[in-house]
């Protein structure tokens, strides 16, 4: 059994908590970007930024595993880099240092 | 004994769906690691393969349900806008708490992370349930797999530990109120 498509779905995983945090910061600091998340008027702008997220997530994920899922991935590097992704969405969604940016 | 419809609504999300979500998190944390070890790990019965498929697929629903109910339903109400001339901010949670500087930092740094970080919850869980449907007893022996799956579903823990916390602590500073009241049962008179 290959390791591509559980792989895919980890780094996915990564992709995805990071863009929450990156839309979020972007709904943020920019006027623009911000008025453009509002898809749901009662939830504001947080509607957008988690659709957008969820949307790239699975995007993703369905990309990757498509390439990936009969093949054998440099799982240690791919794990690494998805780890590396959740701890940035885990700090960067901490106010006081998404306000830095 | 009675509860308005949003403290029901609240309830449901944080007492319900959240709290359950985890409780459920430490012990999958613990069967994931306990059985899907090697070679240390016992063997794996198809029982409880199937069992631990079917918990992590409830906790993947649980973990939607929280962020959705709290997105969609709860966090409208929490946000609304009070009238020009409000003479009461207590239907209004987020403008009660930043109308003083001993609240305001509940919600400037705990809505706003728990907001966020709880959506790492889902994203995290569900790649949890997929990687073991997908592998099943073969996840011992795939061992960054394994470990990606323990690690996101403990960040995933410490998320919801997050929102959970806040949410908590935000109920208790500016709770959500207002709809209709539910009369939960009729005390005795003294």
């Amino acid at each position: 059994m290959t390791n591509g498509a559980g792989a895919a779905a980890v780094l996915a995983a990564g992709i995805g908590s990071f863009l929450v945090a990156v839309f979020a910061i972007l709904a943020d600091q920019v006027a623009s970007i911000k008025s453009l998340m509002n898809f749901y008027k009662p939830t504001g702008p947080l509607s957008g930024v988690t659709t957008c997220a969820i949307v790239a997530w699975l995007a993703s994920w369905a990309i990757l595993h498509r390439r990936w899922k009969w093949r054998n991935v440099a799982a240690g590097r791919v794990t690494a880099a998805a780890f590396v992704l959740l701890f940035l969405a885990l700090l960067l969604t901490f106010p006081p240092i998404a306000d830095l940016f | 004994m009675e509860i308005t419809a949003r403290g029901l609504w609240t309830m449901i999300h944080g007492m319900g769906f959240g709290a359950l979500y985890l409780m459920a998190c430490s012990g999958a944390l613990v069967e994931l690691f306990l059985h899907y070890r090697k070679p240390l790990g016992p063997e794996i019965l198809i029982e409880n393969e199937k069992f631990l498929g079917i918990y992590l697929t409830v906790m993947t629903v649980l973990a939607w349900l929280t962020v959705l109910t709290g997105a969609y339903i709860i966090y409208p109400w929490y946000r609304a806008t009070p009238p020009p001339g409000a003479a009461s901010l207590a239907a209004f949670p987020q403008r009660l708490l930043m109308s003083s500087p001993s609240t305001i930092a509940w919600h400037s740094i705990g809505m706003e992370w728990k907001e966020h970080v709880a959506w790492l919850v889902p994203i995290s869980i569900t790649m949890a349930t997929a990687v073991l449907l997908r592998y099943r007893r073969n996840l011992t022996q795939q061992p960054e797999l394994r470990a990606a799956v323990l690690g996101f579903m403990g960040i995933s823990l410490l998320a919801a530990g997050i929102a959970g916390f806040f949410g908590a602590m935000l109920n208790k500073n500016a709770p959500v109120q207002g709809g209709t009241t539910i009369h939960i049962v009729r005390g005795e008179q003294p």
